[in-house]
């Protein structure tokens, strides 16, 4: 049965008509054609899904669109700037070469996000730690963790 | 799409039970991270449930005047494991819930879940086990509170009957003051991995840091429920805390705790590493505690 939500998406109030048995990844692509937002695993395993509900990581894949009514969320396309600038983070992937198939990398930088949001400093051990929930098949995530190092890093 | 057959978003704890009550069959879905997975398997296709998803009077830490801390079982993970209470009296609570899943994953799962699963593997229960916690449910017939050593009947079953909810976690005063423990994880990787074997060791010393006033000690996966070795424990209260303590411990543990095989460990291999787990949990609780001759991190390697 289709249940009328309301959500904020990137910034911009939404009301949608879902079915209660969607999961946050499937309304966040299929009604809203965000599709930055992967299905991967759809076990809560890959990351690849990952997007921001107040702020808090989580895998829209096991998240039903219900629990999102009233709150915030985010994804890669809300990152962009006024006139299609990247955000720093964005930018620290590209320069750094931490992108190969890019599945992964969406994911990631909404995990980038939140940990930049927090405004502490990290060292690698502890970035590694932070983006244990994802997993990257191409690039041994020795690039992944150079970029995150140059925006949250302990010496950025 | 989820295969689900009926879905009620509850308002509140009451309409939560009254409609566990109307729906016949119907199960409790909080973070979801076990549940929807077990849909998606096809384990509990078709299943009906009642979602305490976000209900604000579930989550939530405090403590009451008599130091009781009170957690709220619609907690996150990662809400326990940041909470300025749970960091100060209960730390091997909070290290415990660090090691659950991934960030998401503690973003997204409760405690009260990981409870009310009443699997063996859960990160918080042999935590929660140490430190003595009642369980307070919330039913049809009223509110009633169980200790914790009465809580888990077997794989995956709890006394929590269909229609009751875990409405509060709750541990006094005296069953974590002065305490100081270390619970360690054996997985094969770091995250997003189900214990092997868990191992929670809490001890509270006496006041010149020279006698064991007493010992906690709990294990996950080492029985079909979690589990503490009461026997050893009461065995080794008053005892002088000396490092060759370690040694000791561990054929006592092994005397009461049932590991199996499985595919993830053989039951020979659980045996074995029981007994490093708590040589080392006890040495790291032991240095916390501020014996002397025990290093304050108890040269624990992480597992």
């Amino acid at each position: 049965m289709l249940k009328i939500i309301n959500m904020t998406v990137n910034g911009k109030e939404r009301q949608l008509a879902v079915d209660e048995r969607e999961s946050l990844a499937d309304t966040l692509r299929s009604r809203l054609g965000l599709t930055s937002v992967k299905r991967g695993c759809e076990a809560g395993e890959c990351g690849a899904c990952t997007v921001l509900v107040d702020g808090k990581t989580v895998d829209s894949c096991i998240y039903l669109t219900m629990w999102a009514d009233g709150r915030h969320v985010m994804t890669v396309e809300g990152l962009t700037g006024p006139n299609g600038e990247l955000s720093p983070v964005q930018q620290a992937f590209i320069d750094e070469a931490a992108v190969q198939c890019g599945f992964c990398t969406p994911g990631i930088i909404m995990s980038a996000v939140e940990l930049i949001g927090t405004g502490k400093k990290y060292t690698r051990d502890q970035l590694r730690v932070l983006i244990s929930g994802h997993l990257c098949r191409c690039t041994g995530y020795e690039n992944i963790l150079n970029a995150l190092e140059k925006v949250a890093g302990i010496n950025s | 799409m989820y295969d689900i057959e009926y879905f009620y978003q509850a308002s509140d704890v009451q309409d939560a039970v009254r409609a566990l009550q109307e729906k016949e069959g119907a199960q409790i879905i909080s973070g979801g991270t076990d549940v929807l997975i077990k849909v998606r398997e096809g384990k509990m296709a078709g299943a009906s449930l009642v979602s305490i998803h976000g209900l604000k009077e579930l989550t939530g830490i405090r403590m009451e005047e008599d130091g009781t801390i009170v957690i709220g079982p619609g907690s996150s993970f990662s809400a326990v494991h940041e909470d300025p209470i749970v960091r100060e009296h209960l730390q091997m609570l909070s290290e415990a819930v660090n090691q659950v899943g991934s960030p998401q994953i503690r973003n997204m799962g409760t405690i009260g879940g990981n409870v009310c699963n009443g699997v063996t593997s859960a990160d918080s229960a042999s935590s929660l086990w140490a430190y003595n916690a009642v369980l307070e449910l919330t039913g049809p017939d009223g509110v009633r509170r169980v200790p914790i050593r009465e809580f888990y009947t077997g794989p995956g079953k709890t006394v929590r009957v269909r229609c009751e909810v875990l409405t509060a976690i709750r541990i006094s005063r005296e069953n974590y003051e002065g305490y100081f423990g270390k619970y360690i994880k054996y997985g094969k990787r770091n995250a997003m991995e189900i214990a092997t074997l868990g191992c929670a060791c809490l001890v509270r010393l006496s006041q010149d840091k020279t006698k064991l006033e007493d010992i906690r000690i709990a294990y996950g996966v080492a029985a079909p429920t979690p589990m503490r070795c009461l026997q050893a424990e009461s065995s080794l209260a008053g005892r002088e805390v000396l490092p060759s303590l370690a040694d000791e411990i561990v054929p006592l543990v092994l005397e009461e705790i049932h590991p199996r095989d499985s595919w993830r460990a053989s039951k020979a291999f659980r045996i074995q590493i029981a007994g490093e787990m708590i040589r080392r949990a006890f040495r790291a609780a032991a240095g916390r505690a501020g014996a002397r001759g025990f290093d304050q991190e108890g040269s624990v390697q992480t597992c």
